[in-house]
C-alpha cells in the first residue's frame, strides 16, 4: 500500500490525490473495474443480466442473515449466501426446463429484496443499512482492497484456465456438449462465480446500480467490436475510464461515487449505439 | 476367408473406430416414449442418412448418441480390436442459435474448441495458419475473420463442419445440415460431405429430408419412426413395401421425383434410384 500511496503522490499532484480515502478508492476502481469488464462480457455473452441484477438484490438478503447470525462484517456470510442462490436458481431452472427462467429469477429477486428487507427493518433500524444500497466507495479500508484484488486475482486464473469453455457454452449449449465440455458443471460454475464477484464488490457499488456497472460496459464494447479480443479490450477500457472519470467528478460534485460512475458507463453506452446506428 | 474380408479387415485396421453399435436403444422423455428398440450397426466409411416424417425422433436420436438426454439400452463405440472407447464425435446442428450481435469472430470460434490458450487474449500466428487450413477442407478460408453472426446460411454449416472435422472425429453426426439452404448450396455440401467420408474414414450419420439428395450420396438409409421401420441401401429402402403401405403418397411422390432426377443424372454418373 505504501508503495501504492508514494507513487500517487509522485505521478499525481492534485488537490483531491492528498486524501488517503481518495488513493484507497482509487485503487478499488482500477481492481474493481477490469474485473467486472471481464465478467460483463460474458454475463452480457450469456444473456444472464437479469441473473446478476438478482443476485446483486439478493445482497440484502445475504445481509440480513449475517446480521441474524450477529457478524460484524456480513461479506463472508453474504458471498457463501449469493453462491448457495446461484447454485439453486440453476438447479431450478434445470428442474423446471429453461424456457421460463426469467420468471423464476423475477419471483427469486422479488422474494429475497422483500426477506431482506422485513429482516433488516425490525425494530425500525433500516436506515444504517442504506449504504449498502447506494454503495460507498469512499469508506474502503487497505483490507478490503486486499480482499478486491484477491479476487481479481482469482477471476483471471479462472478465465485462463476456463474462457474458452464458458466461451463455447455460451454460444451454443449442444455444440458445447459435443466437444466434450460438461455444459451444466461449466455454467454452474460461472454462475457463482458471477454471484461472488458481484457481492464482493457490491458494498462499494451500491445494490441498486451494481448490475449497470456490470452490464453497460459489456454492452457497449459489444455494439463496436467485431472479434472476443476488442471487446474485452474496450470494455476493461470503458470501465477504467469511467471508473477513474466517475469517482474524480464525485470528488468535485460531491455525488455518491458508485452513481456518478455508472453514468459515465451510460454515456459510453449511448456514444456505442450512436456508433453502431451509424456503421449500420 | 475371402479377398473381399480380407480387404474389409484391412480397411478396418486403418480407421479409428470400426462401428457404432446401438442395441434396444430407447429414449423417454417425461411419459413420452419417443425412441424405442432401436438396433443399429453404423459403420466407418459410411453415410447413413435417417429419414422419416417430422417428430420421429431424428434429432433425439441424434441428441442421444450425443450424450444430450438420457436413453436406455446399449450404446457402445468399438474400435479395430473390439476395444470400447470413448470416440471423438463430431456435431453440426441443424442451426446454431446463437445471439448474432455477439462479437465473435470464425477465428475465436475455432479457438475456443482446439486451444486452452483463452481467446480474448488474441490468437498466435501459428494457430491462425491451421484454422485457416482446416476452413480449407470446406472451402471456407476467406471466412476466417469474419464475425459468426454475419455469416449467411450455408457458410455458417460450413464453418460449423469444419470445426466439428477437428480433431478428426470418429463419428459424425449432421443434423439436417442444409435445410434452409438453396439447392447449389445443398449439392455442395452433400459433395463435401461424401468426400469427406472417403477421405477421412468416417461414420457419418445424416438428418435429412431431403430423399433426392440422400438417395444419390447415402451408402446406407434407415427410415425412422419411433423406431427403425426399415434399414438398407437406398434402392431397398425406397421400394420397399412397408414404406410404401405406411408412409405412401409421400414416398411415391418423392420417388418419382428421384426417378426423374436419376434420369438427368445418370448422364454423368450419378447413381439411379
Amino acid at each position: 500500500m505504501e508503495i501504492w500511496y508514494a507513487l500517487v503522490d509522485r505521478f499525481l499532484p492534485f488537490a483531491w490525490s492528498h486524501y488517503t480515502f481518495m488513493k484507497n478508492a482509487l485503487l478499488a476502481v482500477l481492481l474493481v473495474g477490469p474485473m467486472f469488464a471481464i465478467m460483463g462480457t460474458m454475463v452480457v455473452n450469456n444473456r444472464m443480466a437479469f441473473f446478476s441484477d438478482t443476485i446483486g438484490h439478493s445482497a440484502l438478503t445475504g445481509i440480513a442473515v449475517g446480521v441474524l447470525l450477529g457478524f460484524q462484517d456480513p461479506l463472508l456470510i453474504m458471498v457463501i449466501f449469493s453462491a448457495f442462490l446461484a447454485v439453486a436458481i440453476s438447479l431450478l431452472k434445470m428442474l423446471t426446463g429453461a424456457s421460463s427462467t426469467d420468471t423464476i429469477i423475477g419471483a427469486v429477486s422479488a422474494v429475497m429484496v422483500a426477506l431482506g428487507i422485513v429482516i433488516l427493518s425490525r425494530g425500525g433500524s433500516f436506515n444504517k443499512f442504506l449504504r449498502f444500497l447506494v454503495g460507498d466507495l469512499l469508506s474502503i479500508t487497505t483490507k478490503e482492497i486486499l480482499f478486491l484484488a484477491f479476487t481479481l486475482a482469482g477471476v483471471i486464473v479462472l478465465w485462463t484456465v476456463m474462457f474458452n469453455k464458458f466461451l463455447l457454452v455460451s454460444v451454443n449449449p449442444s455444440l458445447a456438449l459435443s466437444r466434450g465440455i460438461p455444459v451444466r458443471l461449466v455454467e454452474t460454475l460461472f454462475c457463482i462465480t458471477t454471484a461472488v464477484v458481484v457481492t464482493v464488490a457490491i458494498q462499494w457499488v451500491g445494490i441498486l446500480i451494481i448490475n449497470s456497472f456490470l452490464i453497460l460496459p459489456a454492452a457497449a464494447a459489444r455494439n463496436m467490436s467485431r472479434n472476443m479480443q476488442q471487446y474485452h479490450l474496450i470494455s476493461v477500457l470503458i470501465t477504467l475510464f469511467s471508473g477513474v472519470a466517475g469517482l474524480l467528478a464525485s470528488y468535485y460534485w460531491s455525488t455518491a461515487a458508485g452513481a456518478t460512475i455508472v453514468l459515465f458507463a451510460a454515456v459510453f453506452y449511448l456514444c456505442s449505439l450512436l456508433i453502431k446506428l451509424k456503421l449500420a | 476367408m475371402s479377398y473381399a474380408g480380407v480387404i474389409q479387415k484391412l480397411q478396418k485396421k486403418s480407421c479409428g473406430l470400426c462401428c457404432t453399435r446401438l442395441k434396444g436403444f430407447g429414449v423417454v422423455l417425461g411419459k413420452t416414449e419417443i425412441l424405442r428398440d432401436i438396433n443399429l450397426h453404423i459403420h466407418c466409411g459410411e453415410l447413413t442418412a435417417l429419414i422419416g416424417p417430422n417428430g420421429a425422433g431424428k434429432t433425439t436420436l441424434l441428441r442421444a448418441i450425443l450424450g444430450e438426454i438420457r436413453h436406455t439400452g446399449e450404446l457402445s463405440f468399438l474400435d479395430a480390436e473390439d476395444c470400447r472407447r470413448n470416440p471423438v464425435v463430431g456435431y453440426v446442428p441443424q442451426r446454431l442459435d446463437f445471439d448474432q450481435g455477439t462479437p465473435i469472430s470464425v477465428l475465436d470460434m475455432f479457438s475456443a474448441c482446439l486451444s486452452f490458450w483463452p481467446v480474448c487474449l488474441g490468437h498466435s500466428r501459428r494457430f491462425r495458419d491451421h484454422a485457416a487450413a482446416c476452413l480449407a477442407v470446406v472451402q471456407a478460408e476467406h471466412l476466417l475473420d469474419r464475425r459468426l453472426g454475419d455469416l449467411s446460411g450455408g457458410e455458417l454449416q460450413r464453418v460449423l463442419l469444419a470445426m466439428a472435422l477437428d480433431p478428426c472425429p470418429d463419428l459424425l453426426l449432421l443434423d439436417e445440415p442444409v435445410s434452409g439452404i438453396d439447392v447449389q448450396g445443398k449439392e455442395l455440401f452433400y459433395e463435401l460431405v461424401s468426400n469427406l467420408r472417403k477421405r477421412f474414414d468416417l461414420s457419418i450419420i445424416l438428418v435429412s429430408h431431403d430423399w433426392t439428395l440422400v438417395s444419390r450420396h447415402a451408402d446406407r438409409i434407415v427410415f425412422l419412426d419411433r423406431t427403425v421401420q426399415c434399414c438398407g441401401t437406398p434402392q431397398e429402402v425406397f421400394t420397399s413395401e412397408k414404406i410404401l403401405r405406411s408412409y405412401g403418397p409421400v414416398v411415391v411422390e418423392q420417388i418419382d421425383h428421384i426417378r426423374l432426377r436419376g434420369k438427368i443424372v445418370s448422364g454423368i454418373g450419378g447413381t439411379d434410384a
